[in-house]
């Protein structure tokens, strides 16, 4: 049985195998909670949650929000626009008076690489990185990982394609991170531009037509085109990104049967990939909404148990 | 000098108090008391506490089935998100699953575990019972009854009653979980 006894997720990066597995473990536990009747355990009855969203997220912020319900926790939402920051305070300043609030737990989601991590050293508040930049996404990749080991019953020696814009993707950091910690093979796809060729110095293979791992993938993760974050020189463009690396219904006929399809969410229907092979059989899509609950939960637990919270 | 039942413990500082046959003839006996007081003991959910007490559910329910020739509905419930003491832990060990039966309304259960102390495990158990359902009775079976409870919770079977003083504590040692002989001690805090 291994053990946690950190106060803060920062990244998968920062884990070691036995850690992820800890928290994918404990998930286990936890989703059987969202399947009684009363889906609901004391666990964090009278501590204080967060949700510091710098950034615009439904999905995320939903899911944690449901998350720290079932653990009996209070909900706080706050949001880039009604927040202070917006008013010239620091990122460090309006944290810090969260923190005198008692807030036990602090979601932070913001652009800046590294923010969860800066405000881990300084805060006794626990952290859960929600997202910083193009770092990591930690939550996001466990939920992936923990939806493929519930299919497969483990990670080890799986091919697992992760396909789009990996270089702005934070899903995708945490994803190679924590699967490469699980043994698996990554490769990752997309144009030279979204996946350079310097990614394979993290142990992954880099491929640049979509055709070459169709075959041999056990897990395909479709990431969405971040329209928001894209620039003209970066991205080929929507109708030749369709034809190069689109996951039409040609293209999923030659994947396994037993492959799962991925895709973080929300997805851009007709774009990285067909409408009808979103809903297809082997598509996993809204089990890893579900699952989602189960491993934030488990976060949540485990941090706030991991290194005793202030009271 | 190691203690060929419990290489993990010195000789020293620990004393075995029941070996492999005691431990078998109070589950047996507890399994007795639990078909005479349940008329229809084939309905009776038997709930262990992970990890020790799972197993000793499993051991009674083998026991029942062999007196009754059924075998009673055997679950498990982790306890460790009802407790009351999470923020004074340090560290987090992994939990484990939770089952149950969905239709726990109106049936008998007993709840298992191997160390009857505090009385806290207990209190959570029966918080979590009660997000699963309405059982007709709740009943606690134990292994070892060591006194010191903080709570108003008592046992209804107890394989041994074994009076210690605070500064001790009970091993159980179980061989499918343990990989040594089953075996309970008291090892004195040095």
């Amino acid at each position: 049985m291994s053990t946690w006894n950190k106060k803060d997720l920062v990244g998968l990066d920062a884990l070691t195998a036995e850690e992820i597995t800890h928290l994918l473990d404990t998930a286990m536990a936890f989703k059987g909670v969202g399947e009684r009747n009363l889906k609901k355990v004391p666990a964090l009855r009278g501590k204080t949650l967060v949700n510091f969203f710098v950034e615009p997220s439904t999905r995320t912020r939903t899911s944690f929000e449901i998350a720290a319900m079932r653990l009996s926790a209070d909900v706080v939402n706050i949001t880039a626009t009604a927040s202070s920051l917006q008013k010239g305070e620091t990122l460090k300043d309006t944290a810090l008076n969260l923190q005198a609030l008692r807030a036990d737990i602090i979601v932070l989601r913001h652009s800046s690489p590294g923010s969860s991590n800066f405000l881990s050293e300084r805060l006794n508040s626990s952290i859960i990185n929600a997202g910083d930049g193009a770092h990591e996404h930690p939550t996001q990749g466990l939920l992936d990982i923990f939806t493929i080991r519930e299919k497969f019953g483990r990670i080890e020696g799986l091919n697992v394609a992760i396909i789009g814009d990996i270089l702005f993707s934070r899903v995708a950091r945490s994803n190679i991170f924590g699967l490469l910690k699980l043994g698996a093979n990554v490769t990752l796809v997309g144009p030279s531009t979204l996946v350079p060729k310097r990614f394979e110095k993290l142990g992954v293979k880099v491929r640049h037509h979509i055709d070459d791992i169709l075959e041999s993938a056990d897990v395909v993760n479709l990431l969405r085109i971040q329209h928001e974050r894209q620039r003209k020189e970066y991205f080929p463009g929507l109708g030749e990104y369709i034809s190069l690396f689109g996951l039409t219904k040609l293209r999923a006929a030659r994947l396994s049967p037993s492959c799962l399809i991925m895709h973080p969410g929300p997805i851009n229907r007709g774009v990285e990939i067909d409408s009808d092979v979103a809903d297809s059989s082997q598509s996993v899509i809204l089990d890893q909404v579900t699952n989602g609950i189960a491993v934030r939960m488990a976060v949540l637990y485990s941090c706030a148990g991991g290194a005793g919270i202030p009271a | 000098m190691k203690n060929p039942l419990n290489p993990d413990l010195s000789l020293a500082g620990s004393c075995i108090v029941m070996d492999a046959v005691a431990i078998n003839k109070a589950i047996r006996r507890i399994a007795h008391e639990i078909v005479e007081q349940h008329p229809s003991a084939a309905n009776v959910v038997l709930a262990g506490i992970p990890t020790r007490g799972t197993e000793i559910a499993r051991r009674l329910a083998d026991h029942i089935e062999q007196i009754e020739g059924r075998r009673p509905y055997l679950g498990s419930v982790d306890v460790s998100m009802h407790r009351d003491d999470l923020a004074t832990r340090s560290r987090i060990t992994t939990l484990q699953e939770t089952n149950l039966p969905m239709d726990l309304d109106g049936r008998p259960l007993v709840l298992v575990d191997d160390v009857f102390f505090t009385g806290r495990t207990c209190r959570a158990a029966l918080d979590a019972i009660t997000s699963f359902g309405r059982p007709s009775t709740i009943r606690l079976a134990v292994l070892i009854d060591r006194g010191h409870r903080e709570l108003p919770i008592r046992a209804d079977y107890v394989g041994k009653n074994l009076p210690t003083s605070l500064n001790e504590k009970i091993r159980v040692r179980l061989e499918p979980l343990d990989g040594i002989p089953d075996s309970v001690s008291i090892v004195t805090a040095p």
